[in-house]
This record gives C-alpha cells, structure tokens and sequence, in this order.
C-alpha cells in the first residue's frame, strides 16, 4: 500500500531513529492501540441504540424500554469516554515519555562532543533544535501515532461497509481517492523540505537573539540595537516567506483531499443515481452507501494531519539525528585498571596538531616530573592554550605523543585523566549558581571548610566576606556579576578544589592587580610544591621561579631552561625579560 | 532556595485583558481578518449545498428518471465543490498570512524592546529565557492566530445558530436538552483553572530547561573538564523530568475533559430521547422533529468539545502572553531623555561628581568618587581586583545610572545626552572580550556605521592584529565562531582592540585590554596608540603599570573610593597605595639576577 512505500522511503528514515526509543514502551503503546480500536468500536454503539431507538418509536414502545435505551445511550458514551480517556492518556502520555527519554538522549550526547563541535554549531542553533525540532517530533509520537491508528481503522471499516452494498460503487467512489496517493507523495515531499528549510531559519533566528542577548554590553556600547534589529528584521522576513511558502502546499493539501472526496460524492451521486433509475440498485442503497462514504470525511482529513505532521517530524528528526551522527572525537579509553591517582610525570614526544589543517604545534617535546613546576612563554597565538588542552585531551591526541606517569593517555580512561588535571582555563566560565557552588563544582560533595581554604588560596575570601550573601551569592550568568579579577580567582579556587596531582593555570592572573598576584603566588607556591604545575604567563614575574621555562614560537619550543640559563642565552625570553624591566625602570625616572 | 532560573511566579489570571491586548495585534489586518472570516462563511455554507444538492437530487429527478436533471445537478455539485476548494484554500491562506505578519510584528516588537532594556536586566535574566520568549512563545501564539481564534468564531456561529433552531422548533424540548449546559459548564471551569495552571507550570519548564541548555552548552567544556557531566546531566534530568510531569499533569486534564463533554451531550441526547419519546408516544411531538432534535444536539456538543481542542490552544497562547507582555511591559530602567541634549562636536571632558553607585542596594561599590578629565587627557584608573574601576566606566557608558552625584560630560550630564551620540563617542574595549559569529571584519566595523574596509585593515595593523589575521585562510573574510572560541585570547583581544579604533573615538576607554597580549605586542601597541591618540581623551585600566605609565593621571581606587591621583612621579612621592603597589611589582624584578637593570635599584631606592 501506498503508506507503507511512503513509510520507508528516504525522507521518513530518519524516523528510523526512534525504533529503538519506541521499543521501551512496546506494551503501552499497544494497548493504547487497543484502546483505539475500543473507542472506534465504543463509538459506534450510541448512534445503533439511537437508531433502535427511533425505529422502536415508529411503532408501538413501553416507556420504560425508552428509558432503557436513553439509559444505554448514556452507558455506551461512559464506556466509549472510558477508552477514549485511557487512549489519550497512554498514547499521548507515552509520546512525552518518549520525548524525555530521547532529550535526555540527545543531552548526553552533547556532553560527550569536543569544542570542534560546538566550533562549528553555535549554541542557538543547538538550543533550536532540541526544542523547537524535538517538540515536532514529539507530535509524531503521539498525535501521530494516534491519528493514524484511529485513520487506519476507520478506513478499513468504513470500506468493509462499503463493499458490502456493492463492489462497483465502492470501487467507482474509491477512484477519485486513489489521486489521493500522489497528492501524499507529493505533498509530502514539498511539506518536509519547506518545513526543514522554516527550521533551519528559526534556529538561525535564535541564534541572532542568543549573539544579541549574549553580547549585549557590546551591542549597546557600539550602537548596535539598530543594525541588529535590521538584520533581525531580515532574518523573520526570511522566515516568514518560507512559511508561507509552506502555507500554500499545505494550505492547498486539505481542501483538495475534501475536493477529492466530494468528487467522489458526486460521481456516487451521478452513477448511483442512474443505477437507481435503471434498477440496478435501490434507493436505500444509494442513501446507506452515500452515508457511509460521508464517515470517510474525518478519516481523509485525519490522513492529511497525519502526513503532516509525519514529514515535519521526519524533517526534524533529521536536523537532530545530524547532532546525533556527530560521533565522539575523544573516547573514554583506555583500560580500567590504571591508578585512580596518577603521580603527575607528564611526557611529551614530538608532538604536533593542527586545526582544520592550520598548523599549529610543531614537534612539541616537554618533560616535566612529579613535582615540577613548568612555565610556558610565547607571543600571541604561539599555542600555549591548544597545548594545554590536548593535555586534557580536549581534542583528539595522537597516539605516542603524551604520555602521563608513562602511560600514552590515549589509554588513561578520559575521566580518569580529567580527575588527575586541575585546569584554569584562559577565559573564565563560571555557572549561574552561587559562589560556593562554582568554587566547589569539580568535587561537589566538599565540605564549606575546604571550600573557604580554596578561597583563601586564591585570595578571593577576603572579598566573599563583603558579598551581601557570601559564600552564597549568586553570581549571575558567566559570572556577571563579579568583577574581572573575581571570576579569575574563583576559577583558580575551583581548579584548586580538585586537589589534582596536574595543574594547569592559563593566564589565570592576568586580571589580577599586582598585589594579589604576588600574594596568590606566594600562597600557591606551597600548593605547588607537591603537584606537577603548568603555568601560562606573559608576565615574567609569574613564571620566573618555575623549574623549567619553555618559550614556544609560531608553535615551536624554541629555548628552554631555567630563569637564569634563558636569560644569560639571550634568546626570545632574555628579550621579554628586558623588555618588562626596561619599563619599569622608565617609570622610575 | 529559588534557583537563578526560576521563573517568577505570575499574577492571577486577567485573561481578559490579555485577550484585548492580543486582539489588538490582529487590528491592522482587521480587513484580511474579515476577509478570511467571510470565506470561512463561505466554505461553511458551501458544505452545507451538498447534502441539499443530494436530496434534490433524489427527490426531483432520481425518483422521476430524470437523467439529464441528474447530469446537471452532478455537474453543480462539481461547481460547488470547486467554489468551496477555492475559498477554503483562499481562506487558509489568508489565516496563516495573517498569523505570521503578526509573529513578524510581534517578534520585532520584542526584540525591539529587548534592545531597549538596560544592561542591568541582563545580569538577572538568563539568555536561554529570553531567547524562549522570542522563539517558542511567539510560535505558540502564531498557532492561536492561525488556527485558534478563526475556527472559534465559526464554532460560536454554529451554536448560536443551533440553539435558535431547536428554540424555534420546541422551546419545551429545546429547555429540557439545555439543562445539561449548567454541568457542561461547571466542568469547563474546572478544567479551564486546571489546565491554566498546568499550562503556566508547562512554560515556566520549558523556559527553566532552556536556560539551563543554554548555560551548559556555552560551558560545555568547563563541565568536561571538572568531569561533572553525571551530575549536569542529573540536573538537566531533573528539569526534564519536570517538564514530562508538567505535561502528564496537562494530558490528564485532556484525557478527561473531552470524554467528560462527550458524556454530558449524550446526556442530552438521552434526555431528548426519553422526554421527547414520551410526548411523540402522546402524540404531542412528531418523530421526525425528534430526529432533527437528536441530530442537532449532536451538532451541539461536537463545536463543544471542538472548542476545547482550542482551547489548548487557547490556554497555551495564554500563558506565553502573559510571559512576552511582561517582558514587554519592563521598563527600561535606563531611557533616552525626553529631550536628548545633541552637542555639535564633542570635545571628550569627562567629570564625576561625588559619584556613589550600588548594583544591589545594600552593598555600595562606589562611593562619593569626584575627578574630572579634560580633553585629550590620558587618564588611568588603578586598583585592587573588585576595588570598582570597570563598574566606573559602566557608568560613564550609562551602563547603569548613578544613585547620586553626577556624571558629566563636556558638561551635559550623561543623562541629559543624547544616549546615540554619548555612545558614539565613545569606544570601549571592555575586560570580557566579546566577538560575534561573523568575520573578522565584520567583527571590527560592526553593522552600524558605515567603516571601509581599509579603515578595519589599518586598525588592525595599529594594534598589531593583521599579522595573525593574514595567515588565515580567508584573511578578514575568515569566520570566527562563536564568541571567537576559534581564536587565540589574546588575539580576540586584539581585535575588540582594532574595533575600537576602528570607530574613530572622540573617548577612548580600555578596561584591561591588553591584560592576554604578550608583552613585545603590548608594546608595540602602546606606541601606535601614542600617535593615535593626539586629541582623544582616554581613559585606561590596568593592572600593569608598566601599561600606563604613559597617561598623564593616575587615579587610584581602593574599596570604591578614590584616595590618590596625580602623575606617576607625583604617586611615588606620595609614598601611598600606589608606590606600595609599585614597590611591590618592582621588588620582584630586584629579586632576580638583575641583567639588564643593574642600576635600578638606585633609581627607585630613591623615587623622586
Ligand atoms: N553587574 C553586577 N551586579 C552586581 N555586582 C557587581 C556587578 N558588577 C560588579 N559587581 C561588584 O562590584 C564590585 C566592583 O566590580 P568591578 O567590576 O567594578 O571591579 P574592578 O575594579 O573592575 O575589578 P577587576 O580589576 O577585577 O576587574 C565587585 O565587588 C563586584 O562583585
Ligand atoms: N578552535 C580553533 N580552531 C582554529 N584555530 C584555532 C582554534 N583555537 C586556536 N586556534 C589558532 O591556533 C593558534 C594558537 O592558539 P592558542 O589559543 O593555542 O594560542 P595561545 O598561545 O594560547 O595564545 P594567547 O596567548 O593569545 O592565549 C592561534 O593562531 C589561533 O588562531
Ligand atoms: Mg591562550
Ligand atoms: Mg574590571
């Protein structure tokens, strides 16, 4: 049948998806089928005991058999409601669930996608499709699934009746609605791409208000409102035109499925009736079979719903299966029995990565041993930040190039190796949550003594203290409501929470006033003395104490030693040096 | 403990006045309105032709043999069927023309307003919220336009026109099959305070599960780092899993009502049945009056419960209403003046007077700051992490505006100015860099002001960001994501760097912005910027001395309160806040072996 070659064909495969979702719910979802099939059944009784009942009442009837059928007509609709409400409630109900489960699926999933991802997806276009597409597919699951269920069996029924008056009028009145069948095809193909291409459009509409709302200090310091409300504008006209050109398939869709049908009414009507004036068939033939053909009336538009909101759903099932096919580049990894702690000796060989082909490491090599502290220096966009990251293997590390405690960490489970990595990343990110609660994010479960010795460290107590609600301040969106150098130092605390063996600060006191700095330093000294510590700077203050001082140029170690042994090389780090001194001294004059 | 993206709970219901409201959007179409209503009559009647048409059929020419009569009213009906394609495509058309003009309307109304809101706003409302206000929330009043509020008319039509006709054909019967309607319409009150409040609950989840994706979809990689991704994940399933109750809550109220609607009309029907049995049994009422009357009840109950089914719709459109009339209804605690003070030229003085500014009531971050700085000057602002310096220049954007004192430039207060030119004339790097999804052009002239494109190359050669921005594959075509995260640190500071010269300030303001550049770019930077800024005034914050040394004015700030300014040389002398900050910066230079500065010791042992 034509359903089902519509069923399969490439556009309704991205259905296929949910197979799996639905499976889970397999017994609910058949009876909820079965209620249908009640509820059709149940419907059917009231205008029978109705007929009766009028048909007794031509002749002679006893008032209390019209009460009985009055009471019937009321036991039948109880019954009928009954199923109804449990068809409703199970189906609908299973299509929420279905809902939940696969938006729990699809977030789960996104916590497992690197940055090159959400590089290359922007956050409003995400959020778009996990609501707005995820909220049209939900509509398949349930409304869609009902209405076809309920369209399937009045069909069937309503043909069955049909072909028991006559075959020939049944099949001259099916005629017109086999057309039916390309309109589907049709239509159903202009409904999905037009649907997919307002979809894409609404998320790129989201994706302008999240730019907006997200940069908004920008917008208005820059005079922006305007020039944003204009491409704004643009963006909904262009949205508006494609749902139009929806409206005129779709709009096109009903009325001619009702044309369809009346056709065939009025061919019944002009056959019919010149079989009836021949004799071929009786009157009340011609009347029962015109009425069985009008319950055919909600089963075609119901086809119509159906396919409609089938192709929508399929148009977005595809946009959310393109996140969904995206695989994990960096994979947990790695065998189960490495140490839960590691000790911290980091090795790096040879290593180099680029970025869509853009070169950005060349031949990185890097010792450090437990217990080292290691500073980086470079201009720039020298790759201090990607080399850092690979650590954490934020994107995908070739294998043989970094080794933690010698193993390849390719083969230290990711979480494992996260775990073992306190990480202050260059720019700050802090969660809307309050101020205790970012500080202790990587270990939730610590006690506010731990919590409050963080702060200490990094030197942000002091300031919690004048916080209207302290350690329990909400901070705002990013942390919006902290000044610069807060957000840097709750970062540093909640790195340091983590109490990991591997430390990583990226520039994590560049929004630091000197006096802080140099008392953030003195109390980190300490804590670094027991953990292996990467330290990003372009302050020659910060990293001079450091064990090793590694510069990188264009991507490139290029000198590497102590303090001293830089200096008296007289490379790129001795420059650096001077040139921070020399200021001073000129300030001094 | 309400959490940050908590909804705020609502007023009580004024559906009333929401429902104007939304009406008045309908307004300006009211003629495609009426357009699109009087097809709708239109189709209605033409439905009603073809059964008429069948029983002429019958009557006049079936019975008769009449087969050329029969041809011709086949052919009629095929006209009617025709017409009726027609107009029920022509009014679905209009409909939905209709609908998404006002979505048009109402989106840009709401983004319109958005771009009015005051910066404050923002620190309280997280983006995730607003964006569900633009998209889901207009979306959901679209399919009220499109769909809801047409069909409802023609519904009210039908009922009307069905109880006048059971009226007219006996009153008696017609009172007896009414008396249900008080049940129906208990039941419909019932349902309706219900599901508004399951409706509301519905919104206010999907907003909260918004917000929270938004959130951790930016932060996605701190979540990964700190390897918290089970417990996000249990905390996103917890606001799904209250969005999934919210909406079984909601279904419940469905899955009863309508079978609840459909009984109470077979009550009716049984009623007419049993009581109108009786009076034809008495002779009183014909049989075929009696079938007319089931038959109509039955068409009463079914416009019914289709009203119902709006009023999902209905209740939907409802309560996203009320969350965008909020949001519309928010003044902008900052507005333009009403008359906006335009200078000719501005000259670039800027003055606070006994300044004081809270963010929250009760915690002061400023407090009495008075300075001035002439035009041209180059001024810097120094101070302990939190001490206030960014929130001052906040104020002087008119970010936020001031609790008492005054902000003052070219001696019009800010508030007093025209809020498009003070804006203007200033340019600011702010300390959170922000980049847009764009190109790197893009990113530095901006939209609004007509910038060419040599302007955009030569301020990023003065700030040194042409040499990174060349090696990439497209050069200034290149695309950034998403708030640059495809660059260097650094380098997005370099370019919100050239975007501010770009736009040719009269006020430069730099909050830390070279705080991620490496010193030799810093530098050169500084140099550029020394001949750059012949009569500009500029305003700079910094960490570094070294950074500032060039300014004219230091000013220095401590817990909100300016306690020094003067010259470099003049705060050394001083011996205050400033020479200990500097002492401090320069003691751990002396610290090392002193290669390249072996006098400097002398130099600062002495200061002044
Ligand atoms: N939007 C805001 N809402 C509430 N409080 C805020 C907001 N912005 C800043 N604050 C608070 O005001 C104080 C001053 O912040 P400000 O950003 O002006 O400091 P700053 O001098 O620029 O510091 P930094 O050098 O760290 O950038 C801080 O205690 C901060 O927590
Ligand atoms: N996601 C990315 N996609 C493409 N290129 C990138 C990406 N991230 C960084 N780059 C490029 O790689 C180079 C190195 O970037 P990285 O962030 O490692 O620099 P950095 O040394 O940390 O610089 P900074 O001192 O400014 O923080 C830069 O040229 C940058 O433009
Ligand atoms: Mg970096
Ligand atoms: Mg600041």
């Amino acid at each position: 049948m034509f359903i089902k070659s519509w069923l399969i064909n490439s556009r309704t495969r991205h259905l296929l998806t949910l197979v799996p979702f639905l499976k889970k719910y397999r017994t609910q979802i058949t009876i909820g089928i079965f209620m249908v099939l009640a509820t059709n059944i149940a419907a059917m009784v009231a205008p029978w005991v109705l007929k009766r009942a009028v048909d007794h009442l031509y002749h002679e009837i006893s008032r209390e058999l019209l009460l009985y059928y009055s009471a019937l007509v009321v036991c039948a609709s109880a019954v009928e409601g009954f199923f109804r409400f449990q068809m409703r409630r199970i189906l609908i109900g299973v299509s929420r669930y279905l809902e939940y489960d696969l938006r729990n699926h699809l977030f789960a999933h996104l916590q497992r996608l690197t940055p090159r991802f959400y590089q290359q997806y922007s956050t409003g276009d995400i959020l778009s499709r996990a609501s707005n597409d995820l909220s049209a597919v939900r509509m398949v699951l349930g409304p869609g699934i009902m209405y076809s269920v309920n369209t399937v069996f009045t069909t069937i029924f309503t043909i069955t009746l049909l072909l028991s008056i006559s075959w020939k009028l049944t099949f001259l009145t099916l005629l017109p609605l086999f057309a039916v069948t390309y309109c589907v095809k049709y239509f159903g193909r202009s409904i999905h791409q037009r649907f997919e291409s307002i979809q894409r459009q609404l998320g790129s509409i989201t994706t302008l208000t999240q730019e907006n709302v997200s940069g908004i200090r920008v917008v208005k310091a820059y005079n922006q409102e305007n020039a944003f409300i204009e491409r704004f504008k643009q963006a909904n006209q262009d949205f508006m035109h494609r749902s139009l050109s929806l409206v005129r398939i779709w709009g096109l869709f009903y009325p001619l499925l009702t044309l369809l049908l009346g056709v065939s009414a009025a061919s019944l009507l002009w056959y019919g009736g010149r079989q009836v004036v021949q004799g071929s068939i009786t009157l009340g033939d011609l009347v029962a079979f015109m009425s069985y053909l009008a319950m055919l009336t909600w089963p075609t538009i119901a086809l119509g719903w159906v396919i409609n909101i089938f192709e929508r759903g399929s148009a977005s099932m595809g946009r959310i299966n393109e996140l969904l096919d995206h695989q994990p580049e960096v994979l947990e990894g790695g065998s189960k029995e490495t140490l839960a702690r590691l000790k911290g000796d980091i090795n790096i060989r040879n290593l180099s990565f680029s970025y869509n082909g853009f070169p950005v490491l060349r031949n990185v090599d890097l010792q450090a041993r437990a217990g080292e502290t290691i500073a980086i220096v470079g201009s720039t966009g020298s790759g201090k930040t990607t080399l850092v990251n690979l650590l954490c293997r934020l994107y995908p590390v070739e294998r043989g190039t970094i080794f933690i405690d010698g193993i390849d960490i390719n083969d230290i489970p990711l979480s494992i190796l996260r775990k073992n990595i306190g990480y202050v990343p260059q720019d700050t990110f802090l969660f809307s949550e309050t101020v205790a609660e970012n500080i202790a994010f990587g270990k939730p479960e610590s006690s506010r003594l731990d919590v409050e010795n963080a702060a200490h460290i990094s030197n942000i107590w002091p300031e919690i203290q004048h916080f209207p609600r302290k350690f329990e301040t909400f901070v705002g969106e990013r942390g919006i409501t902290l000044s610069g150098g807060q957000k840097q130092r709750i970062a540093i605390s909640r790195a340091l929470l983590v109490d990991s063996p591997i430390l990583i600060l990226d520039d994590a006191l560049s929004s630091v006033d000197t006096y802080t700095e140099e008392q953030i330093l003195r109390k980190l000294s300490g804590e670094l003395k027991n953990r292996t510590a990467l330290l990003i700077s372009h302050r020659v203050s910060t990293v001079k104490m450091a064990d090793q001082i590694i510069v990188l140029q264009e991507g490139r170690v290029v000198e590497r030693g102590t303090h001293d042994e830089l200096l008296s090389a007289g490379g790129f780090y001795a420059d650096l040096y001077q040139k921070q001194l020399l200021r001073e001294e000129l300030g001094v004059e | 403990m309400t959490s940050f993206h908590e909804e705020e709970i609502l007023g009580k219901a004024y559906d009333k006045r929401l429902a104007r409201r939304l009406l008045g959007y309908l307004y300006p179409y009211r003629r495609v309105v009426l357009l699109s209503v009087f097809f709708l009559l239109v189709v209605s009647a033409l439905q009603l032709a073809g059964p008429y048409l069948t029983k002429v059929a019958i009557d006049r020419y079936i019975r008769t043999g009449n087969i050329q009569g029969l041809n011709g009213i086949a052919l009629l009906f095929l006209g009617v069927l025709l017409a009726q394609f027609c107009f029920a495509f022509a009014q679905t058309y209009l409909m939905n023309w209709t609908g998404q003009k006002i979505m048009y309307d109402l989106r840009v109304q709401i983004f319109t307003h958005i771009q009015k809101l005051h910066v404050g706003y923002f620190d309280r409302n997280p983006v995730g919220r607003i964006i569900t206000r633009v998209t889901t929330d207009v979306d959901v009043l679209n399919e009220l336009f499109t769909s809801g509020v047409i069909s409802i008319f023609g519904d009210i039509f039908t009922l009307a026109g069905i109880v006048l006709i059971m009226l007219w054909l006996n009153w008696k019967l017609a009172l007896v099959s009414f008396s249900v309607i008080p049940v129906l319409f208990v039941a419909s009150i019932i349902f309706k305070v219900k599901v508004r409040d399951s409706y509301r609950w519905v919104r206010t989840c999907v907003a909260k599960m918004n917000a929270f994706l938004q959130e951790n979809i930016t932060g996605m990689s701190v979540v990964q780092i700190f390897v918290q991704e089970k417990r996000k994940f249990q905390q996103f399933d917890e606001r799904n899993r209250e969005h999934l109750d919210a909406n079984l809550q909601s279904i419940f109220y469905y899955a009863v009502f309508y079978p609840a609607v459909n009984l109470i009309g077979a009550l009716a029907i049984a009623l007419i049945l049993w009581y109108g049995g009786v009076q034809v049994l008495a002779g009183v009422l014909t049989l075929g009056s009696l079938v007319a009357f089931i038959q109509y009840s039955e068409r009463f109950y079914k416009p019914i419960s289709d009203l119902s089914e709006k009023f999902n719709i209905l209740q939907t459109a409802m309560a996203s209403s009320e969350r965008i009339f909020r949001l519309l209804d928010t003044q902008p605690a900052i507005s333009p003046p009403l008359h906006p003070v335009r200078l000719k030229s501005l000259k670039g003085k800027i003055e606070f007077r006994n300044v004081s500014f809270a963010y929250k009531e009760d915690t002061p971050v400023l407090r009495n700051i008075s300075f001035s700085v002439a035009p041209g000057e180059k001024v810097a602002i120094v101070g302990a992490t939190g001490s206030g310096k960014s929130t001052l220049i906040n104020l002087l954007c008119r970010f936020y505006d001031v609790q008492s004192g005054e902000v003052r430039i070219d001696d019009t207060p800010v508030t007093h100015l025209d809020l498009d030119q003070l804006r203007q004339s200033i340019s600011i790097v702010l300390q959170d860099v922000f980049l847009f999804s764009g190109t790197i052009e893009e990113n530095i002239r901006l939209w609004e002001r007509p910038i060419e494109r040599k302007q955009v190359e030569d301020a990023s050669r003065w700030v040194h960001a042409d040499h990174f921005v060349q090696r990439l594959a497209s050069g200034y075509d290149e695309r950034v994501a998403e708030r640059g995260s495809s660059l260097s640190v650094g380098q997005r500071q370099l370019l919100a760097f050239a975007r501010a010269l770009a736009h040719d300030p009269k006020i430069l303001v730099l909050d830390e912005a070279t705080s991620s550049v490496d010193t030799e770019t810093e530098l050169l930077i500084q140099d550029a910027l020394e001949k750059l800024m012949k009569g500009r005034t500029a305003v700079v914050i910094a960490h570094r001395l070294s950074t500032i040394q060039n300014c004219d004015r230091i000013l220095v700030l401590h817990r909100g309160q300016l306690i020094e300014q003067g010259s470099h040389q003049d705060l050394l002398k001083l011996r205050g806040v400033y020479y200990k900050l500097f002492q401090l910066q320069y003691r751990d230079q002396l610290a090392s072996p002193r290669l390249f500065a072996p006098d400097l010791r002398a130099s600062v042992g002495n200061p002044g």
